[in-house]
């Protein structure tokens, strides 16, 4: 293993450290608990949002902390959930008492741990909605499974929900929000590589030089199936196929298009994968209108890459627009 | 042995911990095939939180004990197995309140009420691939060995070994809950590393209170 690192079981509170050096004037870190919340939290009458997840999957949660877009974020060990007791100290911290959203990936740990952390919060007086995001069309839907995973989705939930927060809306407006972003939202990833743990110390998983994995999810979790590498347009066939097939984006739709690195891919392969999506999607009918390019919502240093398309209207779109201010996604601030 | 009390609680806890440290590579070796490589991790990390706090704040009962290493796992393992392993130990000391010695039948009760805490939570049941496999076929054969009258030592071993079975059933399953249902079909020919966890803390009862 090759990694930048001082200490194996120091690199989420190293990394936290870095995060409130970086930005002091946006965001405070709490070490004890593990929480990352805006400078200026609670903001009065304002709905907060809180998310959190595993670590290793940065700018994802922490550096989506300020001005319209989360108000606090927990990070768990790397690709481990948070615990309930960071979600309860995060989501007391940045309650104004106009209620608070959790964001919710849909990975088991992370809705169990989340459903611990309401009931206490709530124990407190604190009005609490939880939102699953489970945005990922690879894994099948089914009483058989745990759902579909929580993917690009979430990151286009915590722009839409954190501008909707800003203008003073309510809890409940909130929530449904975050839910229509959730039902107009559909993603596919895959990778190149695989990704190490730290505390692993090896690959997660083998793939060979020539393949690639179809479906993969955000910890390495194997997905749909493996095959011999293709080029970036027969990749994004596959990826964005999946996602048309799923029925949510039909022709003459206008879509916000996010093609969003696993880490390891550069922006090179980013924009050609942009360019044969944006072809893609031409064909079949299907209008990108904003798009959001990057690593936003990563496997540590896996390569490869994962498409997002979220059905817009004039609602989303101006929530989507609004100004944003956080160490990860910033514009019109 | 007819019943156990705190000192042999805490011993069974600390020989959990040990194992679990010991195994702590196979776990995560389990987990990297059909999870996501941090079982071991996140257990060894939850056990050894657990005995410290077991250690620098004393229960006066079983009950407290059993409280603290809920409130230790759900702390500190994360993941899905911190409040399922959390909230059995949670419901096993709602159900031993008061009670200085436990008897088979009472361990029993205690085990029953933990793994019903354990499927309210997780909503997973026998079959789905998870620590439910080896739990069920545990309490079981503890609740035969109560029922024909046997002791703790008799009770638990029994357990030990439905839970070595159960756990090895897992292995042609289909996952049906937890990361490793995102597999499939493939999840196949593996062991449960949630079924594995399971059957090194039981197992660690019958080391630890065996004749």
């Amino acid at each position: 293993m090759k990694k930048l690192i001082n200490n194996v079981d120091d690199v989420v509170r190293d990394e936290l450290e870095g995060v409130q050096l970086a930005h002091p004037h946006d965001v405070k870190v709490s070490l004890d608990p593990y929480y990352i919340y805006r400078a200026d939290a609670p903001v009065q009458g304002k709905v907060a949002i809180v998310s959190g997840g595993g670590s290793g999957h940065e700018p994802m949660h922490g550096g989506f902390v300020g001005m319209g877009m989360l108000d606090a974020a927990c990070p768990g060990e790397v690709f481990t959930s948070p615990t309930p007791d960071q979600m309860l100290e995060a989501t007391k911290a940045v309650s104004s008492g106009a209620g608070v959203l959790h964001i919710v990936k849909n990975y088991t740990g992370d809705v169990l741990n989340f459903e611990m952390a309401a009931d206490l919060a709530r124990d407190e007086g604190i009005e609490v909605e939880s939102v699953v995001i489970d945005d990922d069309v690879a894994v099948q839907d089914s009483l058989y499974t745990a759902g579909r995973r929580g993917v690009g989705a979430t990151v286009l939930a915590e722009k839409i929900c954190g501008a909707a927060a800003e203008q003073g809306r309510s809890l409940s407006e909130i929530a449904d929000l975050c839910r229509k972003v959730n039902s107009q939202a559909r993603s596919m990833g895959m990778a190149l590589t695989s990704c190490t743990v730290p505390a692993a110390g090896n690959p997660t998983f083998e793939l060979g030089d020539d393949e690639m994995e179809i479906g993969i999810g955000i910890h390495g979790e194997p997905g749909r199936e493996r095959m011999k590498l293709k080029s970036s347009a027969e990749v994004v066939e596959l990826l964005a196929g999946a996602i048309l097939d799923d029925g949510v984006i039909d022709s003459g739709d206008n879509v916000l298009a996010f093609v969003n690195s696993m880490g390891g891919t550069p922006l090179i392969e980013l924009y050609i994968v942009y360019r044969d999506l944006h072809r893609f999607l031409e064909g079949r009918g299907v209008t990108i209108t904003r798009n959001l390019i990057g690593p936003y919502i990563t496997s540590l240093e896996m390569q490869g890459v994962s498409i997002t398309l979220l059905k817009l209207d004039d609602e989303l779109t101006q929530l989507w627009d609004a100004p944003v201010k956080t160490p990860g996604l910033r514009w019109g601030a | 042995m007819t019943s156990v009390g705190l000192e042999d609680v805490l011993a069974w806890l600390r020989e959990a911990a040990a194992r679990i440290e010991e195994q702590r590579e196979y776990l995560t070796q389990l987990d990297s095939a059909i999870g996501d490589a941090d079982h071991g991790i996140n257990m060894s990390r939850g056990f050894k939180a657990a005995l410290e706090r077991l250690d620098s704040n004393p229960p006066e009962d079983i009950a407290g004990v059993f409280k603290a290493v809920a409130m230790a796992l759900i702390g500190k393992v994360g993941g899905a197995s911190g409040p399922l392993y959390g909230t059995m130990f949670m419901e096993m000391g709602k159900a031993v309140d008061g009670k200085d010695r436990l008897d088979a039948a009472d361990l029993a009760a205690a085990f029953r009420a933990g793994i019903d805490g354990i499927k309210a939570r997780g909503k997973a049941e026998e079959g789905d691939k998870t620590m439910i496999d080896a739990l069920e076929p545990a309490y079981a054969a503890l609740q035969e060995a109560v029922a024909s009258g046997g002791g703790v030592d008799v009770a638990v071993s029994a357990a030990a070994e439905a839970a070595a079975r159960g756990m090895e059933a897992t292995i042609p399953l289909v996952a049906r809950k937890g990361r490793a249902s995102y597999l499939g079909e493939r999840s196949a020919g593996h062991q449960d590393p949630g079924a594995t966890s399971s059957h090194l803390i039981i197992a660690a009862a019958a080391e630890a209170w065996g004749s």
